[in-house]
């Protein structure tokens, strides 16, 4: 068993899907930074299983919307002092703009050159956002 | 207050806002010399992207009809698009000539983006296979003016239900009124698709799915045929295979009931035959009409038009 020391200051991302930690280690672009970031794959959890997790020790805004699209069920929590300060249990966002792409080789937001479009939340169970322009629905 | 709002679907409106668009379509029904010049002065630009005889020819005598004028391209090789101007673009661009923009375009979503750009009301004439809103109210029109009402209706589409944005836009309108049904009619591969069905579920109302026109066509208030379209078919032999699969006749007629009506967008191939024309429910030539009397309306009410008519300015 690896033993990762306790953080003193940070955020600790937990609850993430197994084999989904590294995606997230990438989306956020933890590997340009110089503090100390720790990614764990398959921790035993009472809860689900395996797990991974990821420890960053550093004070990193966070974009909860790339968070909650890749794996909703995780949780964020902010240690000063050793102690937890505050914790933030994520949820699929209703409305994302300008990370998703839609696949509807029949859409104008495939053609024109757009800053960035808005996908809506449409089923939450299945993970479906439909396209603002063409309502074509992009599964994560 | 629909002044200088956009129509991109049907759902922009509310159904009082629709009833107030259909009341003035039918005003100017029974009386369309009081509001031949009530447009003077303004200009609509028609923007034809992909090629409508039927849909550019009722916007622009609509327009004609109430006096004012039209400016625009039906091939856009001859607009700046040739040249590689983006959407947004050229509807900033229009919008500094034009009153209100009229879009038909094959790319699904174009006119909700150009109405993010333009200056003007923008009027979706069509986006690719996505939504038909004009012909929406064509329809709404039609049964109005046939049926007593808008609600309490078993309506039966029949054809392409995957790829026809007509059907998409007046099943999605029609499910928000008291009290309709559906009967969706198709070959297996050309479903409604599943968006369009959990719209109607949301509202409420019921439907069922079946690909027997003879079975469904006795229960009926409303058939609306429509044409299975080359154009949104990768394979040419998937659309050979499936475009006569079904066709309304003189005897499938004799099965519905007296008071059922028969509508479509037009244009029409194999799917209704000629014999069917002359039968009193044939009401699809008649919805041409119907087509630009409420594209009248609707302009109207977009650029906040004055409609009062000569008796009520006395």
């Amino acid at each position: 068993m690896i033993n990762v020391s306790k953080l003193k200051k940070g955020i600790v991302i937990d609850h993430i899907t197994a084999g989904t930690g590294y995606k997230l280690f990438s989306q956020l672009h933890l590997d340009e930074l110089d503090d100390v970031v720790v990614l764990m794959r398959n921790v035993d959890s009472r809860k689900m299983g395996k797990k991974d997790l990821i420890k960053i020790e550093t004070d990193l805004a966070l974009d909860f919307t790339v968070l909650g699209l890749i794996d909703p069920g995780i949780t964020v929590t902010y240690v000063e002092d050793g102690n937890r300060i505050k914790k933030v249990k994520l949820t699929l966002p209703e409305k994302v703009e300008g990370i998703l792409k839609c696949h509807n080789p029949r859409c104008i937001s495939n053609t024109e050159k757009l800053e960035s479009t808005t996908f809506y939340l449409v089923d939450a169970k299945k993970k479906e956002y439909a396209c603002e322009y063409c309502e074509a629905r992009t599964q994560l | 207050m629909l002044k200088n709002r956009n129509l991109i679907a049907p759902n922009d409106f509310t159904n009082q806002e629709l009833n107030e668009i259909l009341l003035l379509a039918r005003e100017i029904v029974n009386r369309p010399d009081f509001f031949c010049k009530k447009a003077e002065g303004k200009i609509l630009a028609s923007l034809f992207y992909e090629p409508s005889t039927r849909t550019k020819f009722s916007f622009d005598t609509a327009m004609l009809r109430l006096g004012g004028q039209v400016i625009g391209f039906s091939d856009p090789l001859t607009s700046s698009t040739a040249k590689g101007e983006t959407v947004a673009d050229s509807a900033k661009t229009i919008s500094k000539y034009a009153d209100i923009i009229v879009v038909r375009h094959p790319k699904e979503g174009t006119a909700l983006l150009m109405s993010k750009y333009a200056e003007c009301p923008v009027i979706n004439a069509g986006d690719g296979g996505h939504q038909h809103p004009t012909q929406t109210l064509t329809d709404l029109l039609t049964i109005a003016s046939n049926k007593s009402s808008l609600c309490n209706l078993k309506i039966g589409v029949c054809g392409d239900l995957k790829f026809g944005r007509t059907i998409h836009s007046l099943v999605t309108c029609l499910s928000g009124f008291e009290g309709n049904s559906f009967v969706f009619i198709s070959p297996e591969e050309l479903r409604m698709p599943s968006y369009i069905k959990e719209k109607v579920a949301e509202k409420g109302k019921s439907f069922i799915e079946t690909n027997d026109l003879e079975a469904a066509i006795g229960d009926l208030d409303i058939l609306y045929m429509s044409r299975v379209q080359r154009e949104r078919f990768v394979s040419e032999e998937e659309y050979l295979r499936l475009k006569d699969y079904f066709i309304l006749t003189a005897d499938k007629m004799a099965l519905a009931r007296k008071d059922m009506i028969v509508m479509h967008p037009l244009p029409r191939v194999n799917e209704i035959a000629t014999e069917v024309d002359a039968d009193p429910r044939a009401k699809y030539f008649d919805q041409v009409k119907f087509g630009m009397y409420v594209r009248m309306a609707l302009i109207m009410k977009l650029l906040g038009l004055d409609e009062s008519t000569p008796e009520e300015d006395k």
